[in-house]
Order: C-alpha cells, then structure tokens, then sequence
C-alpha cells in the first residue's frame, strides 16, 4: 500500500486558512492564547504502518495479535536483542568511551565495515578504495539524504516498484523528487510481474534514478531470480539509468548475508556505478539506534569522496552528525571474528524461525479448510507475507478477529508465533473462504 | 513538503557555488561511468572543518577553542557520572524496539518539564523528540514552511552559523536582525527593536533562550520587556533554541526565565531543546521540538502533522541518548546528582572567564575586555578580527572560528597563560571593537 503524502491541496487550503487568521489576528490588539496560529489546522491522516500500533494498543481483546510493523519477535513473540548486541554493549561500557560529537559523516570504522559487510572484502571497487559513504539514520535517514542530493544535483524523479514500502513515496517527494512506479508484482498470479517490469523499464528515461529492494522485497517478498537480476542489470546498463538499492534485510532474508547481497554484487561486477542505502535494524536488531549507512561506488577514489562531501552538505542542515550508539555497537561486533560468527548464528536463527513460521502457517491454513492457493507464503522471502487479502478482508480481519496487519494484506511473519499461527490462520481462512 | 519555487530557486542558488547541476541524461555507453563525474567537493563546514584541523594539527602545544563542547580541567571530555549511572541501568533494562515517531514519550514530558517548568501545561505542548537541536530546528523550520502564513524568519546576527543552513533547507526565507554591537561589544537593543519593528507582521523570531552562541551576551530582564513589547505588538511568533539550560549559569530553573515567561504571558511559540550540552550527550543526538498550543485538541492535531514531517526524515529518533535522559531524570537520587554535576561544568567554565579576564591584564594587554567578564555560557566573544584568528591558529595552533569566538571550555590551567599570551600578542594595539 502506498502511504498517501498530505496532498497539495490539503496544504494549500491550510496555508489559506492561516492566512486568513493571521490578517484576522493583526487587527485585534491583545495577544492571548486564543489567537493561536495553530488554531484552523486539521488532523493529519496517521501513518498506515505505524499507526497500526496505535490502533492495536487501543484494542482490549485478550487474544489480539498484531502482525503489522516489520520488528521481529521470538517465539513468544517478544521483542530479541541479539546476544552478539548485548556483549557489545557491555564490552563498550567497559571501554568507558566519550560521547563526543562524531563527524558529519559518522564513525569511518563503521563505515568501512559497513560497506565491506555489504560490498563484500573483495569486491573490486573496495579494493580500489573507490566505494565511499557515511552513517546514516537506519534506511529511512539513508533514503532521505540520498533523495534530497540527488534532488540537488539534477534529478527530477525516481522510479520505484510497485508495490514498494509505503514510506519511499513520502521520502522522496519531500527530497524533492517526484516519484514514479514500475510495475513489479502480480496480485493475481501473487507472483512477480518480471514481463511487466522489464517493459517498464525499458520505458524509463535515459539517467534516471532506479530503486530496487535488493533482497526480501518489501512489502510482497518477492524477489528476482539471478537470471533475472542478470537481465535487469543488462537493460538497466543499456537504458542508461542510475541503480539505487536499499537493503534492509542482509542476512535476515536467507540467513546467509553474503546470499543476501548477491544481487548488489552482481551490478557492481557488470560495472554499474550503483548507490545503496543499507539498515541494520532488522539483521543487528538495532531498531531503535537508528543504524544505516549510505554508498556509492565511484568511477575513481576522488570521485566517490567528492560525492560523500556532498552527502555532508545535507546532513549537516538536517541533524548535524548521526547517533554514536548503534554505530559502535555495529562496529564492535563486526570488528570481531568471535562475535562477528555469532552474530551471524543468531542472525541466521531469526531467519530461520521466519521460514518456520511460513511453513507452519501454510500448513495451518490448509488445516483449516481453506482451498486457496496459499503458496506465496512459502514462496515469498524476508520479514513480510503480501497475503493477497484485500483492504475489506483486513479490515474485517481487525473488527471480528482482532487481528492487525496493514490495509494492503501485509504480514509480518516475524509477529507469527507457535502460539498465534493456529489462531491466525483462521482468522485468514474466515475472511478469505 | 518542499513548496516554494523561490525557495528552491535559493537552494539551488546557494548550490551554484559549490555544485554544478550535471547532466541526467547520458548517452547509454557512458551513463554507468559519467553518474557522479561532474559532482564538486562540498566546502567543509566552518566549524567542524576547524575541528577536524585541530585534531590532523601535531603541534604539541596546539590549543582547541573551537567546537563547543565541555573539557575538564584536565582538557579532556567529560561523562557525567549520572549519564553512566543511567547507562548501567539500561545495560539490563532497555531493549531495542523502535521509539514511535514522536519519540519517547516519558523522555519528552521529562525534558519538557526541564525546560517549561513544574506548573507548565504539557498537555497543550506538542512536543517530539528530535536529533538534538538541529533536528529540533529542522522539525521546527519544516513545520513552519508548510503550516505558518509567515515564511520569514528572522535570526540574530550573528548567530550559529548552521541556523542560516537549516531554515534556508526549510524553504524558510532567513533574514537577521541587529543583535550585538560589534563597536561595543554589547548587546545592540536599540538595532534589534528597530528591526523587529521593520520586520513583516507576523514573521517568526529565533530567540536563544540563554548563553547566546555565539556572543554570550543575553537581554536583561529591562531589555526583555522592551523586546517582548515589540514582539506583541508585532503579533510576531518566537521560536527559541535553548542549547544551554543548565549550562550558562549553573542554575537550571534560572537559564529557562525568558522563555517561561513568554510561555507564561500566552504567546505562541516554539522551542527546540538540546541535551548535548547540559547532559553531555552531545553524540547521542538528543533533544525535543515543542509547539504551545491554546488546548489539547490543537496538540493533538500539532503532533499528527510533526509526525508527518519526522517519518519520511528519519522514521523515528535514536533512542540511546532520550534513554538516558529518561533514567536519569525518572530517579530523585540521579536527578540530584546530575544538577550538582551540571552546575560544577558551569562554575568551572566561569571561572576560566574570570581567570581568562584576569591572565590578560596580568600580561599587559590594555584592552577593556569586561565584555568577557560579562557574557555567559560557554563561548567568549572575544572582537577580534578573523585575520587576528587566523594568526592564533598559523601561528600559536590555537583553533577557533574565525569570528573570534573561543570555546571557555577548553581553557584549563596548562593553557590559559599561553592562550593569554597568544591573544595580547595579536590584539595589542590593534583594535577588538572595529568589526
């Protein structure tokens, strides 16, 4: 579901409004606290995925389940933070560290291992020193300073799948960007749409910005086979157009990281000059701390640092410098053989739990005398299950079962427990059959 | 949303200095390879570019006043002990989990409570925890360019150079008023009246709340009557950055008196928070952006359309530094302890005033630098010229910007002689008051 942007008009009749006020309050004299500037201001519409917590909090039903933001969660469905994070955090409490300011760019060691986590060691344009970057504010933060740079230096648009996560649309009109879609996914088939999509892309125009999911596609958890990636690359390098990735699930999507980024790698071994934003809330857990970074791979060493200096010119009017935390604790683990291993267990342990939770849930809707086809589940990979059920269904799913994802049938399976599966399935098979 | 042609027209102006807009539309052979060719280097920032000059200096001797952020006695930065207290708690007690949008909200009634005071109506405050005050400024700025009729705001000169950055990025048109009197090196109140009283009806007033960065020189409570008058009259709508409650005088509930009082007389206004500074937190990134509002329902609808502008910029605010807060705060021993240590980094930081005052007569220097004596926060603004800057850093290593501002804070008693030294050498007989 694409998340609806405050539409010009709304603004502008808000804009009009305290206009308006503003000429009616100048011709009184007294200031009080009734003529407020804010005062003719309406509600705005609540974000779809996050507001879904607010909704859900509200509910008293006892058996309620939500399965709404992408946050994973054990067994017992709560919140984990991974041992790897934990002895981190202790060890860097040891440390005794200052909290000084960091750089505009952030911490260069977490950068570093950041990119190489990603890019992988041996990658050619890392080991030219060619693939340069800085901290940013998990995925969101990366997307936003990506979206206003590029608005800055030329840049008009950016295409987007569709679907896409919700939250793209608001990030790059508010860069600046106008934003336009390629088809990708198939609700009927709940397949991709690769056909569709390379028409679309061979559509688009010479030098524009291309966003692609580089694993675990949010939010229908489809993704292109390597074949199909190889095409995309080829096309994408005869169109002309610029690659962008955003990487949010490395190592959470299969369990193996170095899997999870075969596509990024692909397109950096054809020679495209990509640029990716990456998270580490979902793999590291590190929801809260805010923890991303933001690449690009340069034709040259000089060129890609040029680039990150800009970067630094709209970080700087947006925040100054990023939080140190999660970057340290990254750093830490990452630095470290020992705990680099088992962060990469305990990541692969989310996974895994993932894979069970979709098996177990196909499982329990057949069980449950639903004769639709329910295979999309299994087939689909990362945090989410693009269920197919309509904005009725989910609504209805809400009110009679108490049971909350977002309008556009979105799962998130991380919120799938042993406990919940068999209520969950019901309630998809009741408002589905 | 970005929504002025002109405002764009202005960034994209701003950019033609240091950027070049290059070409989208490459030929299809050449596109992988031309993506980032035509993109400049970005000039490094003023301050923080200094900063970084400081630490690639190998002088021995070499002197940072520059970025403000608190040393100790001993040069070094300083953790307050509550901080580690708090972190220790959370070490068992914090998860990971997303904040919502608007952040903490325990951490934001406690940092606004600090901020408006015990009796305050919070629940009228719209208040969102942002990345310590520039994002606070830049959640500020933003909201005022979609939602206020007035797209002027109006900062001291001078101010903290990224405040220009910050509002222009809004899409805000940034102009200034007369705040300090270079020839005086006093507050310049008659300037300042007149320009708010030229300013449009209505425009938005960027106030520090106290410790002006970076003069150090704040109205008196006489002044502020004067101001406050002009600003009703003017039906103008203030908008304070407090950077240094706490930290000025040492004396929390003091350093918020201007901008309770303006809460309290019924203005509307803005405030953006930082507890860089005051908690030391200065890399957590921790602050809040408050709006007063005439009653709940208004807050309510505030904080729906702030959330609208904090989700596609960051999603939600990092959590470590609010954290802190939180915990120390929520805990009277805690809370005892970290006004007891935020009062003695003020107390040392006045003292080195004094005592900076006092080296520089006692080497010989005939200027009046009661100026010094009489600001308050963390910075001296000291007059001297930016060639004047410029020698103390080429030639004594001592980093500062080049407005002549120093950094309190990293004057200790290995340096203070020297620095002294330094700045009768470049002062004598020229003039600190020519500006």
């Amino acid at each position: 579901m694409i998340l609806p942007s405050i539409s010009r008009s709304v603004l502008r009749q808000h804009s009009k409004a305290a206009a308006r006020y503003a000429t009616n309050i100048h011709a009184s004299r007294t200031m009080s606290t009734s003529s407020s500037p804010w005062s003719q201001f309406e509600m705005a519409p609540t974000d779809p995925i996050v507001g879904l917590n607010e909704i859900y909090n509200k509910d008293d039903f006892p058996s309620k389940v939500i399965v709404g933001v992408g946050a994973y969660r054990d067994d017992l469905g709560k919140p984990y933070v991974l041992p790897c994070v934990r002895e981190a955090e202790q060890i860097l409490m040891d440390k005794n560290l200052d909290m000084e300011y960091t750089g505009i760019a952030g911490e260069p060691k977490f950068v570093d291992l950041a990119l190489k986590f990603v890019y992988g060691e041996d990658s050619v344009p890392i080991q030219e020193n060619r693939v340069h970057g800085v901290q940013a504010l998990s995925g969101t933060g990366g997307l936003r300073v990506f979206g206003e740079l590029m608005a800055k230096h030329g840049h008009k648009h950016i295409y987007v799948p569709n679907p896409t996560w919700g939250n793209h649309i608001p990030i790059f009109t508010n860069s600046g960007l106008e934003v336009r879609k390629y088809r990708y996914y198939d609700a009927e088939s709940s397949d991709l749409d690769f056909t569709n999509m390379m028409k679309d892309i061979k559509d688009i125009p010479k030098g524009s910005l291309i966003l692609m999911h580089a694993c675990a596609h949010n939010p229908t958890g489809m993704d292109p086979t390597m074949e199909q990636w190889k095409e995309m690359s080829e096309t994408i390098k005869k169109q002309g157009l610029v690659p962008f990735f955003d990487c949010a699930y490395q190592g959470f999507a299969s369990g193996d990281p170095v899997k999870d980024a075969s596509s990024v790698r692909m397109f950096v071994e054809d020679g495209h000059l990509i640029s990716m934003v990456q998270s580490f809330s979902k793999n590291f857990g590190l929801y809260g701390q805010r923890i991303g970074a933001l690449s690009v791979v340069g034709a040259d060493e000089d060129e890609a640092k040029r680039v990150v200096s800009q970067m630094k010119m709209v970080i700087r009017p947006m925040y100054s410098n990023p939080p140190r935390q999660g970057a340290r604790i990254v750093t830490t683990i990452l630095e470290d053989p020992r705990l680099t291993q088992d962060f990469l267990d305990q990541c692969r342990g989310m996974a895994d739990r993932i894979n069970l939770m979709r098996t177990l849930l196909q499982d329990k809707l057949a069980e449950a005398g639903s004769t639709k086809n329910w295979d999309h589940i299994t087939k689909q990979i990362g945090m989410f299950a693009y269920s197919g059920l309509n904005k009725d269904q989910v609504m209805e799913m809400r009110e009679k079962h108490h049971v909350y994802c977002t309008a556009d049938g979105r799962i998130s399976m991380a919120g799938v427990t042993s406990g919940n599966v068999d209520y969950i399935a019901n309630a998809i098979h009741d408002v589905s059959k | 949303m970005k929504s002025h042609q002109s405002a764009l027209t202005i960034i994209l102006l701003s950019c033609v200095l240091t950027t070049t807009a290059f070409s989208a539309t490459a030929s299809s052979t050449e596109a992988s390879t031309n993506v980032w060719r035509d993109v400049p280097p970005g000039p490094p920032d003023a301050i923080l570019g200094i900063a970084q000059a400081f630490r690639e200096c190998t002088a021995e001797n070499k002197v940072n006043v520059c970025v403000g952020a608190y040393r100790d006695e001993k040069g070094q930065p300083w953790v307050l002990p509550s901080v580690r207290s708090a972190e220790e708690i959370m070490l068992s007690s914090e998860n990971k989990e997303y904040l919502p949008i608007e952040g903490d909200a325990a951490f934001v009634n406690k940092a606004l409570r600090f901020a408006y005071g015990a009796n305050a109506p919070l629940d009228r405050i719209a208040g969102v925890q942002t990345l310590s005050g520039t994002g606070a400024c830049r959640i500020g700025g933003e909201f005022l360019s979609q939602f206020y009729s007035s797209k002027n705001i109006l900062v001291p000169d001078p101010t903290w150079g990224n405040h220009h950055k910050i509002f222009k990025e809004c899409g805000l048109t940034v102009g200034t008023y007369r705040y300090y009197d270079r020839s005086t090196n006093r507050l310049d109140l008659q300037g300042m009246l007149e320009d708010l009283r030229n300013a449009p009806d209505g425009s938005t007033i960027l106030l520090h709340a106290c410790a002006h960065n970076p003069t150090g020189c704040d109205p008196t409570d006489e002044q502020w009557d004067q101001l406050l008058d002009v600003i009703r009259q003017k039906q103008h709508l203030i908008f304070f950055d407090s950077a240094y409650q706490g930290f000025a005088s040492g004396d929390a509930e003091a350093d918020a008196k201007a901008l309770r009082r303006v809460m309290d007389a019924g203005y509307p206004m803005l405030l953006a928070q930082s507890f860089a500074k005051n908690f030391g937190l200065y890399g957590e990134r921790c602050g809040t952006l408050s709006v007063v509002c005439h009653d709940v329902a208004q807050k309510d609808i505030l904080m729906s359309q702030l959330k609208c502008i904090v989700r596609p910029m960051y999603s939600s605010p990092p959590k470590h530094g609010s954290s802190i807060v939180r915990t120390v705060l929520s805990d009277e021993k805690l809370t005892q302890q970290y006004y007891q240590e935020c009062a003695s980094m003020a107390d040392r930081i006045q003292t080195m005033r004094q005592r900076l005052v006092q080296a520089l007569q006692n080497v010989g220097s005939s200027h009046d630098w009661s100026h010094i004596s009489e600001q308050i926060g963390m910075f001296a603004f000291t007059g001297m010229s930016a060639e004047m800057c410029d020698t103390l850093t080429d030639q004594y290593n001592i980093f500062l910007t080049r407005d002549g501002r120093i950094s309190i804070a990293g004057l200790n008693d290995d340096n203070l002689g020297y620095v002294a030294k330094a700045i009768h050498s470049v002062t004598d007989g020229k003039s600190i008051t020519s500006n």
